[in-house]
């Protein structure tokens, strides 16, 4: 069976939720073969075993730290000539993106970038046009490279002892021009990560500021705080919570909107959510022609009594 | 300094944006098209740049003829010049494609100092174009800037990624894609709209660029779309008004559906 090589997304000795949903979808179509790039691997070796990887090639040297993202693909594309793969899978994230985009071209492969399936026979799966059309479609030439939109399937667990290999680092000089030369990581919030949470809580300009509200109905739910890009222009949250297109684009089980009108950039980041929630005192406000249930009414008042009635219910 | 932007002429985004029946492309005739918002915010960077020195700034774009305007409207904003790589065979061109003419025509320029972009197109989205370049340019790609300063021949950037923020160097020449974080773009002024129609505007044909039209378009893509179908409008369920109880109907719908 031929390998899809699946780039581990790890940040901080943690992998992240949509490597072993890529790994799911490579099992799909060959046999997945995991690229551990940076340091960490004992960290999350397990995870990787847990979701099937085949094999897993591990390079690890200190550089790969030190430059933007060029010494990914670099090795990738070396790991890639060795191993003649059916595919390659990338998380669609900034870095995943440019990863991908780089690898492309090296290697001489079409690419399909923000898939949100992949089939056995590679077909790719797209939302377009802010959730406008579906869009099937397959690379033709090379390796397919294909980036993959978190929360695409549910991750499947399946045990395997995956063969090591480790893989010698060999930069080349264009590949250590972007230096990273200063690093500050997150506070953690304890809330799950925007791009792959399973349910998100959006502010918008109708919380005037003050996203308690927000903030309270998503821990009661156990959901990752959005904001609007209103929200985050006025200052009231940080941008790394946008949710729109010029944010994150989030695809979460369940979106709930408040005070949020639903302007086309907004809309365009959150269409493939599974269920939509909209809670808005205009009753005109665009975005309750996509909600599944909707509240005219004011957030300050709708959200903490649901937040309420949800902790009750919880016991 | 010699910067180029490169800028790209989308269909716009609050109309009905669509694919041609014949070959699945986007649809670029039916629709008004403008200049990609988030192309703004790269044009107003070298603007800003350029102002503080004495610097050129050079707005490109590969596209139909209407791709004009986005050159244009960069050119009111206040860029020296324009360049349109023009060509029929250039249809349905993939993303591969497209940086390979954006390559060459970037090489004709020629002294190119600073390359800047958006983040993403609003058509495609794929946000892979500049990162194409820096590879085919062998150049750094400095991707998702949030601020960036230009200094003694070094570009430093901050990306604001989820995990953490990250400030980057690199030497130039470079490439960079900015955000709409970035800045906030000027509009064009009735003596910018008046000067932009004397500034130099040269169009370019795939012979220009010494590429062979086999390379690029439709028939030389590296992906095929095999089904575009439209999704029906997510139709709108039920929608109260609250009577004082509105938060409690919320907590049973999301009960029924299991969220709770």
């Amino acid at each position: 069976m031929a390998e899809i090589l699946v780039l581990v997304d790890h940040v901080d000795e943690t992998i992240r939720k949509t490597t072993t949903e890529l790994l799911t979808l490579a099992r799909r179509a060959g046999e997945p073969a995991a690229v551990f790039i940076g340091s960490g691997y004992e960290s999350v070796k397990d995870t990787l075993a847990q979701f099937g990887a085949a094999k897993v090639y591990v390079a690890d040297a200190p550089e790969l730290s030190e430059y933007l993202v060029a010494p990914k693909a670099e090795v990738l594309a070396q790991i890639a000539a060795a191993a003649s793969p059916a595919a390659v899978l990338i998380t669609s994230s900034p870095d995943g993106k440019e990863t991908a985009a780089r690898l492309a071209v090296k290697l001489g492969s079409g690419i399909i970038t923000d898939a949100t399936d992949v089939a056995a026979d590679l077909t790719t799966t797209q939302s377009v046009f802010a959730g406008g059309y579906t869009v099937t479609a397959k690379v033709t030439h090379g390796a397919p490279v294909i980036t993959v939109k978190p929360n695409a399937v549910n991750p499947e667990p399946a045990p395997s002892t995956p063969a090591e290999e480790k893989v010698e680092v060999v930069l080349s000089d264009a590949a250590r021009t972007a230096k990273i030369v200063d690093r500050q990581p997150r506070a953690a919030t304890g809330r799950p990560e925007l791009a792959e949470a399973a349910v998100v809580v959006s502010g918008g300009r109708g919380t005037g500021g003050d996203f308690g509200p927000v903030e309270a109905l998503a821990d009661a739910l156990g959901a990752a705080v959005g904001a609007s890009r209103a929200a985050v222009d006025s200052g009231w949250y940080p941008h790394a919570y946008q949710v729109g297109q010029t944010g994150t684009t989030v695809s979460p089980q369940l979106y709930i909107a408040a005070g949020i009108s639903g302007a086309i950039q907004h809309r365009a980041g959150m269409q493939t959510s599974k269920t939509v929630v909209v809670v808005n005192k205009d009753a005109e406000a665009p975005i309750f022609a996509m909600a599944d249930f909707g509240v005219v009414g004011d957030l300050h008042a709708v959200l903490p009594q649901a937040t309420e009635e949800i902790v009750r219910r919880q016991g | 300094m010699k910067i180029v932007v490169l800028v790209k002429h989308v269909p716009d985004a609050t109309a009905d944006r669509t694919f041609s029946d014949a070959d699945h492309t986007t649809d670029r005739i039916g629709v008004d098209g403008l200049l990609s918002e988030l192309d703004e915010y790269a044009v107003e960077e070298a603007l800003t740049i350029a102002e503080a020195g004495d610097s050129e700034v050079v707005v490109l774009t590969m596209g139909p003829e209407q791709a004009a305007d986005a050159l244009r409207k960069g050119l009111q904003m206040g860029a020296s010049s324009a360049v349109h790589v023009l060509d029929d065979s250039l249809h349905g061109s993939d993303a591969v494609a497209t940086s390979l003419v954006l390559e060459k025509a970037i090489r004709k320029v020629g002294d190119v100092d600073l390359i800047l972009t958006g983040m993403a197109s609003t058509d495609g989205g794929m946000s892979v174009v500049p990162a194409m370049l820096g590879e085919r340019l062998g150049l750094p790609h400095v991707g998702f800037v949030g601020e960036l300063t230009v200094a003694d021949g070094t570009v430093t950037g901050r990306r604001d990624g989820d995990a953490a923020s990250e400030t980057i160097e690199a030497g130039l020449p470079a490439v960079v894609s900015v955000t709409d974080q970035i800045n906030e773009p000027r509009y064009p002024s009735f003596k910018g709209i008046m000067a932009a129609k004397k500034k130099p505007f040269e169009t370019w044909s795939l012979a220009d660029l010494d590429i062979d039209p086999g390379q690029v378009g439709l028939g030389a893509a590296w992906s095929v779309v095999e089904a575009v179908t439209k999704r029906p409008p997510r139709s709108a369920g039920e929608v109260v008004a609250d009577e004082g109880d509105g938060g409690v109907k919320l907590a049973e719908f999301l009960a029924a559906q299991k969220f709770v």
